[in-house]
């Protein structure tokens, strides 16, 4: 895995989700009015424009949609190859997290792998990764 | 939108890898080239618009802005425009022929100039400034080390591998006719065409993306100008009608929307014309990453969704001598990564008959021309009519 992540600016909008890890919680924003999921994490609801928007803790399972072996090292500390994944939350409708599968062989990732999340911490934030359900 | 502008002037400078040349002269020499091309003055340019305007954080990435260009050369400009929110790099064009329709100028310089490859070779000139943490929509992407637009479109590639049946011979189809292309093109930084072998055992960048799969750092400066209708008889040149632009934006997300915004401006693109993809004589396609292309093959309607790998199969219908000449410079993998200028630059030079030995027969009249893909994408119709 690489040895070391790019880590996001905590703000007010994104907090929720970068730190829900933890409690073990994977936080995607909703709205209390119509129900629809806003991700990136935004003050206003993109499906009824309510500002009504709050963090949501959905199962942190979901599907792998898409995914790439990266062999490139971006930079010379990079471990590679590592898998980078598309995963579709199952009971967030529409919402897709860019992640990596982690804890398998790279080939043994497909698409329509079951997964589940995993936190990996740095320093005050929680990454979520995905492990494939077995 | 249809619209009644031209493209009446190209120039693009010298193009290489670690250039010594300063960029800003990289962009005067591209200036001075489509200037003569047009048969203008500079004192007859009222506009500049350029895509992504000064790049403060990665010069490299645009170290010239308008601002320093309409300086440099004493442009008295009435309207100008620089910035990366617009609907990818040719999306500069677009508000160049908005701007010249509207009245709001005559003669307009388009410019795109990188300088990514000297930047490479002297980090100290050209610092990268990065900042502790990331921000924005990069923030849903690199803390998975998904660094680079590689990853990101390697991931909509594997989709289409899997629910389409894409395979990696059909894709190489983009990497090799560019190749091909390119070693009849002078100024294209690749010279050799590539083989089949070449491509399947060069080493992977990120799956299904191989290294020929990707574009590689350039330092060069592609100059468009666009001019009124009523500025034509200013011009020595022939003219070549943008006979219709579309453009749009996908969340600029690279991860949420299912399908690249390509696809909805290559619809949008046909609503504006009486034209159709039948008609177009060549496709200069985007193509910083291969799969790129194929995207906007399907987006155009040139083939349907899920179609472009079997489209492309073996190559000749893609070729210089095939129904759909496609990236007959060489594209950015063979020519050099131009970041969207090129594929307007080399449109106009076909369509003049200009391309010596990559020139495509039959006296070609109608080009279309891409930008962008993953979440911004624009699309320029251009015709001798």
């Amino acid at each position: 895995m690489p040895a070391t992540r790019p880590l996001p600016r905590l703000d007010r909008e994104n907090r929720d989700f970068w730190t829900g890890g933890e409690l073990d919680e994977l936080r995607i924003a909703r709205c209390a009015d119509c129900a629809g999921f806003v991700h990136p994490p935004r003050p206003v609801c993109r499906h009824c424009l309510s500002e009504n928007v709050a963090p949501y803790a959905v199962s942190g399972e979901g599907v792998i949609d898409s995914f790439t072996i990266n062999y490139q090292a971006w930079h010379p500390a990079m471990e590679v190859p590592y898998v980078i994944a598309r995963v579709a939350l199952d009971d967030a409708p529409g919402v897709i997290l860019t992640t990596n599968i982690v804890d398998c062989a790279v080939e043994d990732v497909t698409i329509g792998d079951r997964v589940r999340v995993v936190f990996e911490q740095q320093d005050d934030v929680y990454i979520p990764l995905f492990q494939r359900c077995t | 939108m249809a619209t009644d502008a031209f493209i009446t002037g190209i120039g693009q400078s010298e193009v290489g890898r670690g250039l010594e040349r300063a960029p800003l002269l990289l962009t005067v020499d591209a200036v001075k080239e489509a200037l003569a091309d047009a048969g203008l003055g500079i004192d007859q340019v009222d506009g500049v618009s350029t895509y992504p305007g000064r790049a403060a954080t990665y010069l490299a990435f645009s170290p010239v802005g308008a601002d320093e260009l309409i300086d440099t050369l004493g442009i008295r400009a009435t309207w100008y425009a620089g910035g990366a929110e617009i609907t990818s790099q040719l999306g500069a064009v677009v508000a160049a022929a908005t701007a010249v329709s509207a009245g709001l100028a005559r003669h307009v310089i388009c410019f795109r100039t990188v300088y990514e490859a000297a930047a490479m070779k002297r980090p100290e000139e050209f610092p990268m400034r990065r900042p502790d943490r990331v921000e924005g929509h990069s923030q849903w992407t690199a803390p998975f080390n998904a660094m680079s637009a590689a990853n990101w479109v390697a991931q909509y590639a594997t989709r289409h591998m899997y629910h389409y049946g894409l395979t990696r011979e059909q894709l190489a189809q983009v990497a090799l006719t560019c190749s091909s292309n390119a070693a009849r093109n002078p100024r294209a930084l690749v010279d050799k065409p590539l083989t089949m072998d070449q491509y399947l055992e060069s080493r992977m960048v990120s799956t299904p993306l191989c290294l020929y799969d990707c574009d590689r750092y350039t330092d060069a400066s592609t100059v468009l100008i666009v001019s009124a209708a009523d500025a034509l008889d200013e011009v020595s040149s022939e003219p070549v009608r943008i006979a219709a632009m579309a453009g749009s934006v996908e969340r600029h997300s690279w991860d949420q929307p299912e399908l690249m915004a390509s696809y909805a401006t290559g619809a949008d693109l046909w609503r504006n014309t009486d034209y159709t993809p039948q008609d177009v004589d060549t496709a200069q396609l985007y193509d910083g990453f291969s799969f790129l292309a194929l995207t906007w093959l399907e987006a155009l309607g040139f083939c349907e969704l899920g179609e472009a790998g079997r489209y492309i199969e073996g190559g000749q219908r893609i070729a210089l001598d095939g129904d759909l000449p496609l990236n007959t410079g060489g594209g950015q993998l063979g020519a050099g990564r131009l970041h969207g200028f090129g594929f307007a630059h080399e449109s106009v030079v076909q369509l003049r008959g200009e391309g010596d030995e990559r020139q495509v027969a039959g006296d070609p009249r109608v080009a279309v021309c891409t930008s962008g893909g993953g979440p911004l994408a624009t699309a320029l119709l251009l015709a001798r009519d």
